[in-house]
């Protein structure tokens, strides 16, 4: 009994509960099964505020720590080990209020078979927790191949026509990194006698190994990010993928890859990571500008979001080969704001497909009279997205932006330089998207939607509902950041420190 | 020399099942023909009572007969292994051959006399007793492949899988008659003795040793004497393909890992590299053909050659002495982990096969999701598990055998089975997509016998991957006594 009240270990496993819950659900009762997923997710929210509220932001060190032996025979010595600590208890936080969020989005999107939707969205919830809670490499790679598995199915029996073809990419793509990763773990574990992170930190690995050993791990991690040019999985998944599975995908999945680097790659291969920054910097500046680039040529708004998280996540990328306090912080902060601003982004191009069944920008066209709440919500999200002073993108683009121009790793403020254009091109992008939707002459979509007799509605309660505790998200860590900064800044000073004494050598 | 007690010792569980296979064959004669049901509870009666006697084995040491049988814990492990393998093989068989019109008492008691053949098998120390093993493992096979007879693709399967394995048979023999020329014996322990390196005659029993993994690789369907397998798997009746896919594997590979790791390490230097190939290339020639399949049969034929690929890889470090424990013990465990989710797969097969070989194409498969979602599931469990994903056996299996890899320094061959792995994929979640994302209305057969198989296999290819600790603790104590 012991072993399930430990709170990161209820944490983790708790949608359980309503995945067993909704075994015994017929299929016909849809609003019993989702209201029991949307409880067993806020519970699950809750509880992810109940280990914050006992979360010590001083420490730098692993809390809650859950540790048990698993498995051990012969040479292996695999535990259970689960902890938080400054770098992922914002990812926690997050991925507890993205779920029971996007489950509230599938309300009405979601109709047919909602039983096994709800069932893979809960088993989707325990593999991202689990990754982002476990300090075990091959706990680890568990929870991490896990997610893959129910994030297959939501894109492949939810999505839109070409679903099965941008499954499988996804699938395969993601597989053939964390494959190699996979790999470079056993390694590990043979070498260093354990698969624990903590005690694999520190050991000494000669520097041609390590950089071997960074590369299988980045392999995993750069697919999932994406880092240019490995990103080509993304547009199809998202835009196959239905609402929910855009939120969850852009708001935790691609922050498991950065989480990653961050985690493992950094800590465990300092010599390699500071060696490395340089060239992370220079995809991440491209895959910065390629995205935003792209974005723009885009006809359909989906698609131009899912570009966007490309150029968005070139920033974190960037913030962290900084190797620097406030490059690590920003790019903690960016994977929040991202999370939050692109999954309200998905949130809200899913809102308006559900009444027009399209997303090609040229059909829409002044809705701003027609939907002014949507409308508004849609403004202050792409301007948060696009960094605005005052909205969250800009306190985490400025202060990755500052890490990367003081970098003593990347050392070259070129980089920095550039990558400060990705922000124009965002703005560029987004206002083109937000002026062809709202303003101007209306589009066919309204006359459309006439045709049919009902007209376009703005947002229900429901959706204002969903919409709200982003949008205070936005403004809260675009106005006062402080708090979220303080959550993570001694772990991070910690990590800093011990790969700057260790690049000094 | 007369036998001593203790030689019975080690082997009076086999001497039973094989005295109760004969009683059957001659009580069979005098259960009417509509209800040779009764036979088949009789012969599983027979198997669950024989792994109970092979269970109390557990810790015992023996060998026997001057050293011709040997009872350690790798003997029980597999022995253990083998009788689970056959009472799946029954359960999947009892209504499937009812249906199919095969119901003949000669399927059961053919099957336990298989069994008894590959339990010789596993504790042979001698190679003339691996011969007899093998030919009483093999034809029973034969039979049961043909044994849809007259439709011509079984018969095409019977004569196939005889012809070839009467060849991999005389590969065997002549490279028994090799390492009997270079050491002057065909006892294992003795082999070893006289082959220390830099005696007379290495590469004499290097040829011998090569022919004889020859003869096994037929066996283990391994690249490149693999071409049987999919003709074979497709014509025989499924039920008996779930069967000689996991059983003749599993004995295959126990008798290739008794022999190298016991007689051959002197000569790991020459054979370590041959392995490496093999397994190489059964690994990327099993997965990249698999893909171009549509017959769920041909599709876990490949697959099942794919993976004694991966099993294969297990003996690669057997020189190692620091790392062959660990890297056997991992190919135990993964042919657990592969019987399980083996077995499970063809119970869906057979569960949406229809006579006259209908009900067997992927396309076949689509919808099953909706009209069945428990079978959909399993299947999809079985699937995960062969590509290596959690939270399935398989992927803990894989991690097992990929570690003692990597822990013999064979990076090169780590890297081509985790690639492979990602083809498989590709192939293994076409069922999933067709199972899931395609609309169709499947047929299928509901058997009691049949739905347990595949819900139990599917719940412990699950449940085992998140408790392995057991598992692994015994297969890792079975090897002990091997070096």
């Amino acid at each position: 009994m012991n072993f399930f009240l430990q709170p990161l270990t209820l944490l983790t496993f708790f949608p359980l509960v309503g995945v067993l819950v909704m075994l015994f659900i017929p299929r016909e009762q849809k609003d019993a099964l989702r209201w029991t997923a949307l409880i067993t997710s806020l519970v699950t929210f809750g509880i992810s505020l109940l280990v914050l509220s006992v979360f010590e932001p001083s420490n730098p060190d692993l809390q809650l720590v859950a540790q048990y032996n698993w498995i051990t025979v012969a040479n292996w010595d695999i535990q259970y080990y689960l902890g938080v600590d400054g770098l992922s208890i914002l990812l926690v936080l997050l991925t507890g209020l993205l779920t029971p969020i996007s489950i509230l989005s599938t309300w009405t999107a979601v109709e047919e078979r909602v039983k096994d939707f709800m069932i893979f969205f809960l088993l989707l919830e325990i593999g991202m927790m689990g990754v982002f809670l476990a300090q075990d490499l091959f706990l680890f790679y568990i929870f991490w191949e896990f997610t893959l598995v129910p994030m297959y199915f939501i894109i492949g029996i939810w999505g839109g026509p070409r679903r099965i073809y941008a499954a499988i990419k996804f699938f395969l793509y993601t597989m053939a990194g964390s494959i190699l990763m996979l790999l470079a773990i056993l390694w590990l574990g043979i070498a260093g006698g354990t698969f624990a992170l903590p005690d694999l930190i520190g050991i000494n690995i000669e520097p041609t190994t390590q950089m071997w050993l960074f590369l299988a791990f980045a392999a995993a991690f750069a697919i999932k990010v994406p880092m240019w040019p490995l990103h080509s999985w993304l547009p199809d998944a998202h835009v196959e993928a239905p609402t929910a599975g855009s939120v969850i995908l852009a708001g935790v999945l691609l922050k498991l890859g950065t989480y990653g680097f961050l985690r493992f790659n950094i800590p465990l291969f300092p010599e390699a990571s500071v060696q490395a920054a340089p060239w992370i910097a220079l995809l991440a500046t491209i895959g910065i500008i390629y995205g935003a680039a792209v974005s723009y040529a885009q006809a359909d708004v989906k698609k131009l979001v899912a570009y966007s998280s490309v150029s968005h996540l070139g920033f974190v990328m960037l913030g962290l080969f900084a190797l620097n306090s406030q490059g690590v912080q920003g790019a903690i902060l960016q994977m929040i704001n991202h999370g939050l601003s692109t999954g309200a982004l998905f949130l809200l191009v899913g809102m308006i497909y559900e009444q027009t069944h399209t997303r090609e920008l040229k059909l829409y066209g002044g809705l701003w009279k027609i939907t002014p709440i949507f409308a508004t919500m849609m403004l202050i999200t792409a301007l948060s997205s696009m960094g605005l002073p005052g909205l969250n993108g800009f306190v985490g683009e400025f202060t990755i932006l500052l890490g990367a121009f003081g970098s003593e790793a990347i050392n070259n403020s070129w980089y920095a330089g550039i990558s400060a254009l990705g922000i124009i091109m965002a703005a560029v992008y987004l206002l083109f998207m937000f002026q062809t939707m709202f303003l101007g002459p209306q589009g066919e979509v309204v006359d459309e939607a006439k045709s049919h007799g009902r007209g376009l509605r703005d947002l229900n309660w429901r959706e204002i509902a969903i919409m709200v505790p982003l949008l205070i998200l936005i403004f809260w860590i675009g106005l006062y950041p402080k708090p979220f900064f303080e959550l993570m800044a001694p772990a991070v000073d910690q990590l800093v420190a011990s790969v700057s004494s260790v690049a000094a050598r | 020399m007369i036998p001593q007690p203790q030689d019975f010792q080690a082997i009076w569980p086999l001497i039973f099942l094989t005295v109760w296979a004969c009683v059957l064959l001659l009580v069979d004669l005098f259960i009417p023909k509509e209800r040779k049901g009764v036979t088949a509870l009789f012969s599983a009666l027979g198997l669950a009572l024989t792994l109970g006697f092979t269970l109390t084995q557990i810790g015992q040491g023996i060998t026997a007969f001057q050293g011709m049988v040997v009872l350690d814990g790798f003997a029980v492990f597999v022995n253990a292994l083998l009788l689970v393998t056959g009472l799946l093989g029954i359960a999947l068989a009892y209504g499937y051959v009812k249906r199919m019109g095969l119901e003949r008492g000669e399927y059961y008691t053919l099957l336990l006399f298989s069994v008894t053949g590959m339990m010789w098998m596993a504790q042979a120390a001698d190679l003339i007793v691996v011969f007899l093993a093998l030919e009483l493992l093999s034809i029973p096979l034969y039979v049961l492949a043909a044994f849809a007879r007259p439709r011509a693709e079984s018969e095409e399967a019977g004569l196939k899988y005889f012809l070839l394995g009467a060849f991999a048979t005389g590969f065997v023999v002549y490279g028994t008659a090799l390492v009997y020329g270079a050491t002057g014996s065909t006892n294992l322990v003795a082999i070893i003795e006289r082959a220390a390196p830099g005696s007379e005659n290495l590469l004499l029993l290097s040829i011998g040793a090569a022919l004889i993994l020859v003869g096994f690789g037929f066996k283990v369907a391994a690249v490149p004497f693999h071409m049987w397998t999919p003709d074979v798997y497709q014509g025989a009746p499924s039920a008996v393909t779930a069967f000689m896919s996991s059983g003749a594997k599993i004995a295959g590979f126990a008798a290739l890992l008794r022999v190298f790791a016991t007689a051959f390490p002197s000569i790991s230097v020459d054979m370590t590299d041959i392995l490496w190939v093999l397994a190489a290339a059964t690994m990327i020639l099993g997965n990249v053909i698999a893909i171009a399949q549509t017959n769920i049969k041909r599709l876990l034929a490949y697959s099942s050659i794919a993976q004694a690929g991966y099993i294969l890889m297990a003996f690669v470090p057997y020189g190692n002495p620091d790392v062959a424990p660990n890297s056997i013990a991992a190919g135990l465990f993964y042919l657990v982990a592969y019987v399980i989710t083996n077995f499970g797969a063809w119970g869906v097969v057979i569960a949406l096969e229809r006579s006259e070989g209908r009900g067997l194409e992927l396309a076949d498969y689509a919808g099953l999701a909706r009209k069945h979602p428990l079978l959909a599931a399993a299947m999809a469990v079985f699937m995960l598990s062969l590509i290596g994903l959690p939270p399935t056996l398989g992927l803990v299996g894989k991690i097992y055998l990929f570690s003692a890899v990597i822990d013999g320094g064979f990076y090169g061959l780590a890297i081509i089975g985790v690639l492979t792995s990602v083809v498989s994929a590709y192939y293994y979640l076409r069922v999933v997509v067709i199972m899931y994302m395609r609309d169709g209305d499947p047929q299928t057969q509901r058997e009691p016998f049949l739905d347990f198989t595949t819900i139990a296999t599917a719940v412990a290819t699950v449940v085992i991957s998140l408790v392995p600790q057991f598992l692994f603790a015994w297969a890792s104590t079975a090897v002990l006594k091997l070096f």
